[in-house]
């Protein structure tokens, strides 16, 4: 069983990846195009011990979570682009209260109701903070069925570590294809997981309160406070993949199912002569600023490409900012990419062509 | 002779002033909340669900471990607790914005389901916290801020009645309705709290109770006025009884 | 002769308990507390037909009051 690879969607790679990781609750809503997690966990959830329930709507659901979540269990919810739209509230909740939980958005077209296939429509959603106030979420943007297994299982021990939701951002190309996957042992319980802060019944201590309402007089300037010093902490985690950048005169920045696309295009084109690198990041929050910056000190061009109207070629321009500068080309939502079009940008670019 | 101390403050409610109005009757009620957990000695298995409200401190006064549950979520914040932790004693308290208004899928759903938490749901006909705007269930005619002409159930509804709702869904285990206004009713309510916690600790079902409560302030009235308001005008339109209870041992 | 004690810097002055006292012992005092609250309290003339019945401090929202009843020497315990 160990050494056995199985061929699965990645919406089932991510829910094994969660169970493998010692998911105790998951809590969810239909929606197409990750309904394979919520099937998956309705079938082999309670068998574990765990707890699972379809909720009413993706605005129940992300509360059951909290509920769990702050008695210190591992839980977990799923969505797609609108259903993470009503789930916001629930997240800015558990960002201010400091409570850890995995939310997994298979992104699909937008805005609205828009369609049922792969965009990247919600990056900005996803990385600044997609509810109101000052926080942000780890954000962990798979690219294969394998790297959706382990990054799942990786997003609870950051969420746990550093005490927040964290965002699995990927999209439905991932969530619907399918590919081998090496299943690891399972994580052993942890049964002081939490013991510090979750609610359990207040025996022999003082009674705790999850909560993010503080009313008194910089009490909430402290809560913010610890905040911003706790994504500062993060800045160093950040990860991305790195592919001929070391030598390249044009760095193309994609991610999750688009970086993997852009991949086989930059492959080729390196295969053709052409000096042309790739980084996918793998973070989008902590987003590795400082591995662009790097780049772009040492004299590159950059090309950022994504499945929208361009929303990560704004941290790009961000991280790159006085040293060089990020062309930027985007497939519309409603569109499917080929390897084709993107080829084509990256031979643009190359050419010192704009988009 | 000699003297027994007959009455004093139960031990799982702070000793802290509250930030309630005077004669608000959220000191009632969570204190009778606090006399059942004290009584059968739960304090230390006790998770509250706390909500949106003038009860939003409420955790400033019972000391349980708490959750701070977003506007009307409560009830599915509790059901990802109890799931989570089966041999808690899990509850929420909600006023009549929090539960019928923003919450009522959530109250509903888990209701259905027979989510094995305690509801306390404080309804005082009005949006309290935020200065007096029209609920769910203010009564037809009642001016509050939103119907400063009063009620007008052409275009506004009636009424919402939610424990003969609850009552009617098959996972609620007992659903009574009582009122906060005098002794009498006070002694009433308290038998239904004890009820809608015994039934999730028997493990029969979803234990609900509506307790009409009032808001002198933003009905514009005295403590005193207010619980006459309660006889004459809440209870006609919220009848008290018990509307549900598996095993019949209801006190209607 | 049972008897009640209102903790006064805790009373709102809601009169609430006047209400419920069956023997109609409280009333308004004339005096106001640091909250600036005119306080509840036993008239002296009447305290003394206090029962316990605790009505007072079971409709209290403020935990303002404490009861103590008056058992007779032989008599079976109260409650």
């Amino acid at each position: 069983m160990a050494d056995e690879r199985i061929f699965v969607k990645g919406n089932e790679a991510v829910a094994m990846g969660a169970m493998d990781a010692g998911l105790k609750a998951y809590f969810g809503y239909p929606i197409t195009p990750q309904n394979e997690i919520p099937e998956f966990m309705s079938a082999n959830l309670p068998a574990a011990g765990g707890a699972f329930v379809q909720a009413e709507s993706e605005i129940a659901a992300v509360n059951m979570v909290l509920g769990a979540a702050a008695t210190g269990v591992r839980a977990m919810t799923s969505s797609s682009s609108p259903g993470i739209s009503l789930m916001q509230e629930s997240i800015s909740y558990m960002a201010g209260s400091e409570t850890p939980c995995v939310i997994v958005n298979m992104m699909r077209g937008g805005p609205g109701l828009g369609d049922i296939n792969t965009a990247q429509g919600d990056y900005h959603q996803s990385v600044r903070g997609g509810g109101h106030g000052d926080y942000r979420t780890p954000c962990l943007a798979p690219a294969s069925c394998q790297e959706a297994y382990d990054l799942t299982r990786e997003a609870f021990d950051w969420a746990f570590t550093h005490r927040t939701p964290v965002l699995i951002v990927g999209d439905a190309i991932l969530g619907q294809m399918k590919e081998p996957l090496l299943r690891a042992a399972p994580r052993p319980a942890d049964p002081d997981e939490g013991s510090d802060w979750r609610l359990e019944g207040a025996k022999g201590r003082e009674r705790r309160i999850v909560r993010s309402l503080f009313l008194a007089d910089g009490a909430l300037a402290k809560v913010n406070a610890r905040l911003r010093d706790k994504y500062r902490a993060l800045e160093p985690l950040a990860r991305a993949e790195t592919v001929f950048t070391e030598d390249a005169d044009l760095v193309v920045v994609a991610f999750g199912s688009i970086g993997r696309i852009v991949k086989s295009a930059v492959r080729k084109l390196r295969a053709e002569g052409h000096k042309v690198g790739l980084v996918r990041p793998i973070t989008l929050y902590p987003f590795p600023s400082a591995l662009l910056r790097g780049l772009a000190a040492s004299g590159k061009r950059f090309l950022t490409v994504e499945h929208n109207l361009g929303q990560m070629v704004d941290d790009v321009r961000l991280a790159v900012c006085g040293l060089a500068e990020s062309d930027f080309f985007g497939e519309l939502a409603g569109n499917i990419p080929t390897p084709d079009l993107f080829e084509d940008a990256i031979r643009r670019a190359l050419a010192g062509g704009s988009q | 002779m000699s003297e027994n101390l007959v009455f004093s403050r139960t031990p799982s409610l702070f000793d802290v002033a509250t930030h309630y109005c005077p004669g608000c009757q959220h000191g009632v009620a969570q204190r009778l909340v606090g006399e059942y957990i004290d009584q059968e000695n739960l304090a230390e298995q006790t998770l509250m669900v706390t909500s949106i409200g003038c009860s939003v401190l409420i955790y400033n006064y019972l000391a349980y471990d708490a959750v701070e549950a977003p506007h009307g979520r409560a009830p599915a914040v509790a059901t990802g607790v109890k799931r989570a932790n089966p041999d808690k004693l899990v509850f929420t308290y909600q006023g009549d914005g929090d539960l019928a208004s923003i919450g009522m899928a959530e109250i509903m759903h888990a209701a259905n389901r027979g989510e094995r938490i305690t509801v306390v749901f404080v309804n005082n006909t009005v949006y309290g916290m935020t200065g007096g705007q029209m609920a769910p269930t203010t009564l037809p005619g009642q001016k509050t801020t939103t119907s400063p002409r009063g009620r007008d159930t052409a275009t506004s509804g009636s009424p919402m009645h939610m424990a003969e709702i609850m009552a009617a869904l098959p996972g609620v285990a007992y659903s009574a309705r009582a009122a906060l206004n005098n002794v009498k009713h006070i002694v009433q309510a308290k038998k239904a709290i004890r009820r809608a916690f015994d039934v999730q600790r028997q493990n029969l079902g979803m234990g609900f109770v509506e307790l009409l409560s009032n808001c002198p302030t933003n009905w514009k009235m005295t403590p005193l006025q207010s619980n006459e308001h309660i006889e004459n005008a809440l209870i006609p339109c919220f009848p008290l009884g018990v509307y549900k209870d598996v095993d019949n041992q209801g006190a209607n | 002769m049972s008897r009640i004690a209102i903790n006064e810097e805790r009373c709102k002055g809601c009169l609430l308990c006047t209400a419920a006292c069956p023997e109609g012992i409280l009333r308004r005092s004339g005096h106001i507390n640091s909250q600036g609250y005119k306080v509840a309290e036993a008239d002296p003339a009447l305290a003394g037909a206090c029962t316990g019945c605790t009505a007072c401090a079971r409709v209290c929202p403020d935990l303002v009051i404490m009861v103590w009843r008056t058992v007779k020497a032989g008599a079976k315990e109260a409650r």
